[in-house]
């Protein structure tokens, strides 16, 4: 079985720091990371092959350097990196991405099942998978947090809601994306990263992949970021003091008399 | 091409532009802004410069479309056993609002079978017109069938607006549909409001796992899809004696479909989602051991409420995931969330700052999490909760 995974260059979000002034993020050195959610995507394709045999590809639409983080992904059993990177792609937006994406999986060509994450963390938006999905004109499921069974023929899979799962099953090929919950990514192995260090990825351009430029990049994209700002969560806050008992009667009271009704609250399910 | 460069006459060395993209993309060099090739063209630092120095040209964007020819404001109306979702009524209440300011048609469309009773639901709510499709093959949500009817619907009737709950199945319908049909789609949306000037639809949503927020327009394609949020938009207060109209379009009903739901399983073992609960109890590392967490089922229980947890309590195999709160867990908005031993990290205040009232429990004064609270109450978590349960029974 041959599986594609999708997988994104994102910032590393876990130091951000406030500008008060300009009430602008200070980000200084930022480590460019794989998106946490692909890891499990990639871990989930190897885990497929290993069982029924084929090849794992991972491709990502990003910048040059994007390729050194492919490589780390053949250290954890990935077979082949391949990355699409061109200006023309700059500015995309979520239809622009999976545009892009499903003309470099057309041109490799030949697959089963492609993986992704169910969000990448900067742009936050878990529209690619689907996105790509339809103009694959491939069937799509989203937040799997299981494969029950997968064949030559169809994937059956459990999608996490918000009261529990649905299992859906489709036919391949297929996109799936995958949620934490789905697996334990391994580390690499030290045969791994020495194979890693020896990979080549192959980068593709816009005209590589047959893609048509006005479907690209900013030009493709139909929506705008036309402002942004750092959230304020201006709150006032208010610390209750006391020994114990008397912090928690103080709280109980405050609640009780914010018309926050404990018998009405059991009503909603 | 699009493009984005650095006029060095122009540009004073102030950096305030460095601070501002969040791609690490812009550097300093003999005291003039740089832009370095990680750039993504997201556009994000032009208006932080304060000098007019960065020259970013936009491309037109192709394939635009007449938008004059779009007219009235869609919601999806997710709906379970005939009943609607409460983020249903939640769209109304927000498209409501723009319908008004566009003074146009607020359009409910159902899909399901079994839900003649809840179009009076979804008019009392606040819809003109209900668009429903009935069919007993639509009983549970399927990506495919959903989709094929709702761009028939698209086709037939060319909204301008189209808006879906950010849920499980929303934000799986929805980037389906707008691929389909190549429109723009914003995510998540905590902030939708007409540009009065224009008519256009701005959308603002958090990205950067909350860090940072985004105004987002869908200037030339129509329509303009947002999925929104749960409990962020409020929905307004039936009235039975509201008039609308229901209709049952002519579609093809979708047969012989690929994807096949097989079974849709509920795993909730307490009354209450934590998606839907109003008070939620939520329990961190500070806990100390997974049998204390019977204190947070119990307060959750004496409140009605369903139960949360940090990642860092369902990484270390205290609680399930489902339990989740934060960026890579549920988004929560309840109007009472307690925070119990939890320090408050970026990534699960992402999944919870919408709550009505925040309440930290915490030993550390300094924890992260009072920045968030409406109420805080510095001490031990495991000598509070039992008063707190106390008090409550008490009520
Ligand atoms: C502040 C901000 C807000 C934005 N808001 C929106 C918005 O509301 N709507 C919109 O359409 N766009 C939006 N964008 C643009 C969006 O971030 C980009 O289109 C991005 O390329 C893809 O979307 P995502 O990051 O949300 O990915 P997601 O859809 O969240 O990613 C899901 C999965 O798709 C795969 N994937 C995504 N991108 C790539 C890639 N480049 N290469 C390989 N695999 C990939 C990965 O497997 C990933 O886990 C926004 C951008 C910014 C900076
Ligand atoms: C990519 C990424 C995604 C993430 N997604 C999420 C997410 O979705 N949700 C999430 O929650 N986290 C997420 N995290 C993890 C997050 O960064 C924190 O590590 C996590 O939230 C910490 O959990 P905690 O507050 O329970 O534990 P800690 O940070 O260890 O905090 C424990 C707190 O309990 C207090 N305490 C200790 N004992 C007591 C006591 N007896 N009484 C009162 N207080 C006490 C301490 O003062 C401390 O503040 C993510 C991280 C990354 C990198
Ligand atoms: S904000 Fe403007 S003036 Fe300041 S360093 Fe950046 S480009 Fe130069
Ligand atoms: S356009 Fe975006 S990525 Fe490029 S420098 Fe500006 S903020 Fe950074």
């Amino acid at each position: 079985m041959n599986i594609i995974v999708c997988v994104k260059q994102v910032p590393a979000t876990n130091e951000v720091k406030m500008n008060k002034e300009t009430n602008t993020i200070i980000r200084e050195g930022i480590e460019a990371i794989i998106n946490p959610f692909d890891t499990y995507a990639i871990e989930e394709g190897v885990r497929i092959k290993e069982k029924t045999g084929g090849k794992t590809t991972v491709l990502s639409m990003g910048i040059p350097s994007v390729a050194d983080l492919l490589k780390e992904t053949l250290a954890v059993g990935i077979d082949e990196a391949v990355l699409l990177s061109d200006r023309t792609f700059a500015g995309a937006d979520s239809l622009a991405t999976s545009y892009a994406l499903s003309k470099g999986i057309e041109h490799i060509g030949d697959y089963d099942l492609i993986v992704c994450g169910k969000q990448a963390m900067d742009g936050d938006t878990a529209q690619v998978g689907p996105g790509l999905a339809e103009k694959l004109g491939i069937p799509h499921t989203t937040y799997v947090r299981k494969i029950e069974e997968i064949n030559d023929k169809y994937i059956r899979c459990q999608r996490m809601t918000e009261d529990g799962y649905d299992i859906i099953e489709m036919p391949l090929p297929a996109v799936i994306t995958v949620v934490k919950e789905i697996n334990e990514p391994r580390l690499p192995s030290l045969k791994g990263m020495m194979r890693a260090k020896r990979a080549v990825v192959t980068v593709l351009t816009a005209k590589d992949i047959g893609a048509d430029s006005d479907l690209c990049g900013l030009k493709g994209s139909p929506t705008q970021v036309v402002k942004t700002f750092v959230p304020v969560h201006d709150v006032q806050s208010e610390m209750i003091e006391g020994e114990p008992e008397e912090q928690a009667e103080k709280l109980a009271k405050k609640l009780l008399s914010m018309q926050f009704n404990t018998s009405d609250s059991t009503e909603v399910i | 091409m699009a493009s984005i460069k650095i006029i060095k006459d122009k540009c004073v060395g102030c950096k305030l532009c460095v601070g501002s993209c969040p791609f690490g993309a812009i550097e300093m060099v003999d005291k003039k802004a740089v832009i370095l090739e990680n750039c993504t063209l997201c556009s994000i630092c032009v208006e932080s410069c304060k000098f007019d120095a960065i020259d970013f040209q936009k491309d037109e964007v192709s394939n635009a479309v007449d938008i004059s020819l779009y007219k009235g404001v869609w919601i999806f109306a997710e709906q379970k056993n005939g009943e609607p979702e409460s983020i249903s009524y939640e769209l109304l209440g927000v498209g409501r609002k723009l319908a008004d300011d566009l003074k146009t048609s607020l359009f409910a469309i159902i899909i399901g079978d079994e839900i003649e009773n809840a179009t009076k639901k979804l008019i009392a709510y606040g819809a003109d017109k209900v668009i429903m499709v009935e069919d007993k093959s639509l009983n549970y949500y399927n990506d495919e069938s959903y989709t094929d009817i709702f761009v028939q619907l698209i086709k037939e009737n060319n909204p301008e607006i189209i808006l879906l709950g950010a849920t499980a199945y929303g934000r799986s319908l929805a980037p389906k549909i707008a691929s389909r049909i190549n429109t723009g789609l914003t995510a998540d949306c905590t902030k939708l409001e007409i540009d009065l000037e224009d008519g256009k639809l701005l959308q603002t949503r958090p990205a950067f796992g909350g860090n940072l927020m985004a105004t987002i327009i869908c200037p030339k394609h129509r329509p303009q899809m947002a999925t929104v949020r749960h409990k962020v938009m409020k929905e307004l207060e039936p009235d039975e004696k509201r008039l609308g109209e229901v209709i049952r379009p002519n579609v093809n009903i979708p047969t012989d479909l690929k994807i096949k739901v097989k079974d849709v399983v509920s795993t909730i073992t307490e009354s209450v989602s934590l998606t839907e609960a109003d008070v939620i109890v939520s329990g961190g590392r500070g806990m100390g051991d997974p049998k204390n967490f019977e204190l947070i089922s119990e307060l959750a229980n004496v409140l009605g409420g369903a139960v949360g947890a940090s990642r860092a309590t369902v990484d270390a195999g205290w609680i399930g995931y489902s339990h989740q709160v934060g960026q890579t867990g549920q988004t929560v908005g309840p109007k009472v969330y307690f925070a119990c031993g939890i320090s408050g990290a970026i990534q699960h205040i992402a999944g919870m700052s919408s709550s009505d009232t925040i309440i930290a429990i915490n030993k550390n004064p300094d924890a992260p999490i009072f920045k968030v609270a409406t109420f805080g109450i510095v001490g031990d978590v495991l000598e509070i909760l039992p008063l707190l349960i106390k008090e409550f029974k008490k009520a």
